[in-house]
């Protein structure tokens, strides 16, 4: 159910997040890193916490040994001062890039322009499992922190034995190391001239407290955003190589079809332009863009598919194909009985919330450029899961995982879109074909409809209070949307909560948040049906079946923030409140709504959002992520939704799916709580999870609408 | 079909051979390696793409290159002087209004065709002139700081 990892809080199981053990485990030589980087100090961080370091006591293990195993991360000083960092996480636009740099320039106590950190590289970076549920800060911040620390200590003690000087009284600042009584004073690029030194890291190590951070928890901006302003920076879709080819992949009618017959006479009649035609695969390899468009589009093909259910019946499909549930999901938690507590309820309250299929459109759609060398094969893609791309690859084409190199360019963003290898498989597929280099670049409407959806689900719950207002029995059950976020943090004596698996009509996948926006919007929407059958305001009642303080905390931020209890000043002017926790981060929001019943028209005038994740590592980062998933969050809240039909998309293009535009955007205020005293979590997902419910309870206040369906108002407040 | 054979991009003529009717985005990117502006959807709907032409913002992936053989071609590549980036560039900087940074360049490019015709925009200004550009990452409302800190150095500069 849960999985306690090696920080404070629990993460829940979420059935969707694609997350695949390594097939093979990652060995090296240490010969070989320096080779590679030439000399210097290399520190190694164990993938777990290693019970070798435990068992001894906490001590490094000598130099030289075997590195561990399962390796998360490495650190390399070379001799001209420069550090190279290396993890199998990648930049996404959450701006990793940057707060790991940060943790590094502190504990190692170089500047951050001395530090180059490789990402998600399958030959130079170990084994990551990938990016995704909130785990690279707490994960990978404190291997690297770890690191950086090691690698300060080694640098002390090669000037200590220099200078035969006592290390505790060596100082490390600034790239240098210094004794203060001599004022000798050495870089570090001198220390390491001609050594190979390899440090094995134990789990333990002592860190600088948040409170004493100087470069962490410092608001410091984007380390390579003037590539970015330039047009400098190369995406996935920005790659090119001598002699590439552009390719154009022919798609089934429908999800699930089967090629039936296949004309590809004309395209291959045009010069340079290669045809596969493989089972169910067909595309082409040309000389350009253009070309290879035009190729396609003369491939005639015929494709046979069978009925599939479509959007407007989604609810009721979902409610009739439940499945067994996996021995991996959560099974149902039981706390009480919460069926003598209904009984017993001075009321009762019994609602079905529902969530909508939708799509992630990243800006930058799925790409690869893949090119092949013999038996040889090397992918640079889009993903957040290079290692889970280079295992269906090196499956697809059988050859060994050490054939496939895949190489992730910092990418135009994912929010959990871009898991999987598809685009990588297809253009690798035409470049076996053509025996050149080709590179696939999928087209909106291919984004739209051949990568995969945030799950949709059914949730029903039936809740008993006392007229006191304390909530006494809850029960809740999720069809499909999934686990995360399932479990209530209110204290509620009796309860049960279950998942339902069920067949999905649609492909499903991560997405920022996943489940737990589902499960949020049910369960806030939920307490605030609750507190107006009690007559009580939607926030004092919340307060009141509460004792977590980090969620209380929050809460009463927000409040005092938002003004909340303050007096309407016109019609059709509403307010609302939710929060919650999930993935290490707590988070509360408070929306402003202007609701015209009359127009419908729906107008999210001003939010404020409290946000708690542990110690703060870049403030500014930070607030620039809680401002955007409530902004992303606003879509998923108001209008987003894929509709479907017999295996078709019928709204996939930018023209037809309405994403959160700048006149939607309201004013947005994030309040930040810095607990110096605990762990970092990560913070690219939970606070996209407050916003619906909010808007929805808003809308409520203004209206007298209740509404329980994600998207609130596709089609404006009166069709409701 | 015309074929083009010249293009002003960037204040330099550049040489390329493209069909009249290709869009300009590809041959942006695909001939002259200018890859800064970007594909989002294809129908001008997202403005990554966006580049200028004489000046005002254009979709360059609805655009057909035979149709601006003979006018200026601004692309983010050539705004700024050497070192120096393009005020809006440097505002985008300072705000940090980007996340993913995919939408920058024609979120960038949009504003400068803004600031062309409007030096001192309002707010509604601000938002209607950027209403075709995406940013999927959530970072409007610091877009919309830029492009005002812009606005205000240029007029400094100016004066």
């Amino acid at each position: 159910m849960t999985e306690k990892l090696h920080f404070d809080f629990p993460i829940e199981r979420e059935r969707y997040e694609l997350q695949e053990a390594p097939s093979y485990r990652f060995e090296t030589d240490r010969r070989e890193f320096f080779r590679y980087l030439g000399a210097g100090i290399l520190i190694v961080c164990a993938a777990k916490a290693t019970r070798a370091g435990q068992e001894s006591g906490g001590g490094r293990r000598p130099s030289g040994e075997a590195l561990p195993q399962e390796i998360s991360a490495w650190l390399h000083v070379g001799d001209d001062g420069g550090v190279t960092v290396f993890t199998g996480k990648v930049e996404v636009g959450q701006n990793i890039r940057t707060s790991l740099s940060q943790a590094v320039a502190e504990e190692l106590h170089v500047s951050v322009a001395k530090i180059q950190i490789v990402m998600g590289d399958t030959q130079l970076t170990p084994y990551d499992r990938g990016t995704f549920g909130s785990l690279s800060t707490p994960v990978m911040n404190l291997q690297l922190r770890r690191a950086a620390s090691a690698a300060r200590d080694v640098l002390i003690n090669l000037a200590a034995t220099q200078w035969q000087a006592d290390r505790t009284r060596l100082v490390a600042a600034d790239g240098r190391v210094t004794d203060p009584t001599t004022k000798k004073s050495v870089e570090y690029a001198a220390l390491v001239k001609g050594q190979q030194l390899t440090e094995s890291l134990p789990a333990v190590d002592p860190l600088a407290p948040a409170a004493e951070w100087t470069v962490a928890g410092q608001s410091l901006p984007k380390v390579d955003g003037r590539d970015f302003v330039t047009g400098k920076h190369q995406y996935p879709s920005d790659q090119k190589i001598a002699d590439m080819l552009y390719g154009k992949i022919v798609r089934p009618n429908a999800f699930g079809a089967t090629l039936i017959s296949v004309d590809t006479r004309a395209a291959e009649q045009i010069p340079g332009v290669t045809v596969v035609h493989d089972g169910n695969f067909v595309g082409v390899a040309g000389p350009s863009e253009t070309i290879s468009q035009t190729a396609a589009a003369t491939i005639r093909a015929e494709w046979k598919s069978d009925r599939q259910p479509s959007s407007k019946e989604l609810f009721e499909y979902l409610k009739k194909n439940v499945l067994p549930r996996d021995p991996d999901d959560t099974p149902p938690q039981i706390v009480g009985a919460v069926e003598t507590a209904l009984v017993a309820a001075d009321h009762r309250l019994q609602q079905t919330y529902t969530v909508a299929y939708i799509a992630h459109a990243p800006l930058e759609p799925r790409a690869a450029l893949a090119q092949w060398n013999g038996d040889r094969l090397k992918v640079w893609t889009g993903t957040q899961r290079p290692f889970g791309v280079r295992s269906e690859l090196a499956s697809t084409f059988h050859i060994p995982e050490d054939h496939v190199r895949v190489l992730m360019p910092d990418m135009g963003s994912g929010y959990g879109g871009k898991h999987t290898g598809e685009t990588a498989i297809e253009a690798a597929r035409l470049a076996r074909a053509a025996n050149r280099p080709v590179k696939l670049t999928w087209t909106r409407e291919e984004e739209f409809s051949w990568a995969y959806f945030r799950p949709a689900g059914v949730i029903e719950i039936t809740s008993g209070m006392r007229k006191d207002g304390s909530v006494t029995a809850w029960e809740f059950h999720n069809y499909n949307s999934g686990e995360a976020g399932i479990r209530t943090y209110y204290d509620i004596p009796n309860q049960k909560i279950e998942f339902h698996p069920t067949k999905s009509p649609l492909r499903q996948g991560s997405y920022r948040g996943l489940a737990a926006t589902a499960n949020h919007f049910a369960r806030e929407t939920h307490m605030d049906e609750l507190a107006h059958v009690a007559g009580m305001d939607p926030l004092e009642f919340r307060l009141r079946n509460l004792q977590d303080e980090r969620l209380k905390a929050v809460f009463t931020a927000a409040a005092q923030k938002f003004n909340w209890g303050r007096a309407k000043t016109g019609a059709g002017q509403g307010f609302g409140i939710a929060g919650g926790c999930d993935k290490g981060g707590y988070f509360a929001t408070c929306a402003e709504v202007s609701a015209d019943r009359q127009s419908g028209d729906v107008k999210v005038v001003r939010v404020v959002t409290a946000f708690e994740c542990g110690a703060i590592v870049n403030p500014d980062g930070l607030r620039n992520q809680v401002m955007g998933a409530n902004i992303m969050g606003l879509g998923g809240a108001l209008f987003e939704a894929i509709e479907f039909e017999d295996g078709r998309i019928l709204n996939g293009r930018f023209s037809k799916y309405r994403l959160p535009r700048f006149s939607d955007v309201p004013e947005i205020e994030v309040v930040l709580l810095d607990r110096k005293d605990l762990p970092s979590a990560g913070a690219g997902e939970s606070p996209i999870e407050g916003i619906a419910p909010a808007i929805g309870n808003a809308i409520f206040n203004a209206s007298g609408v209740r509404l329980r369906s994600m998207p609130l108002v596709p089609d404006g407040l009166k069709s409701a | 079909m015309a074929t083009i054979t010249q293009l002003n991009v960037n204040g330099t003529s550049r040489s390329v051979s493209a069909n009249s009717q290709e869009s300009l985005l590809i041959v942006l990117r695909d001939h002259l390696g200018l890859t800064g502006s970007k594909y989002g959807c294809g129908e001008g709907q997202c403005g990554a793409c966006t580049v200028l032409i004489e000046g005002t913002a254009r979709r360059s992936c609805i655009t057909r290159v035979g149709t601006v053989a003979d006018k200026r071609i601004t692309t983010i590549e050539g705004l700024a002087t050497g070192d120096r980036l393009h005020p809006l560039q440097q505002a985008f900087l300072d705000e940090g209004a980007m996340q993913c940074a995919y939408c920058t360049s024609g979120m960038i490019m949009s504003a400068v065709s803004l600031l062309n015709g409007n030096p001192n925009p309002s707010v509604s200004d601000i938002l209607d002139s950027m209403e075709g550009n995406i940013c999927r990452c959530g970072t409007q409302p610091r877009i919309v700081a830029a492009i005002q800190k812009a606005a205000r150095n240029q007029k400094g500069a100016g004066q």
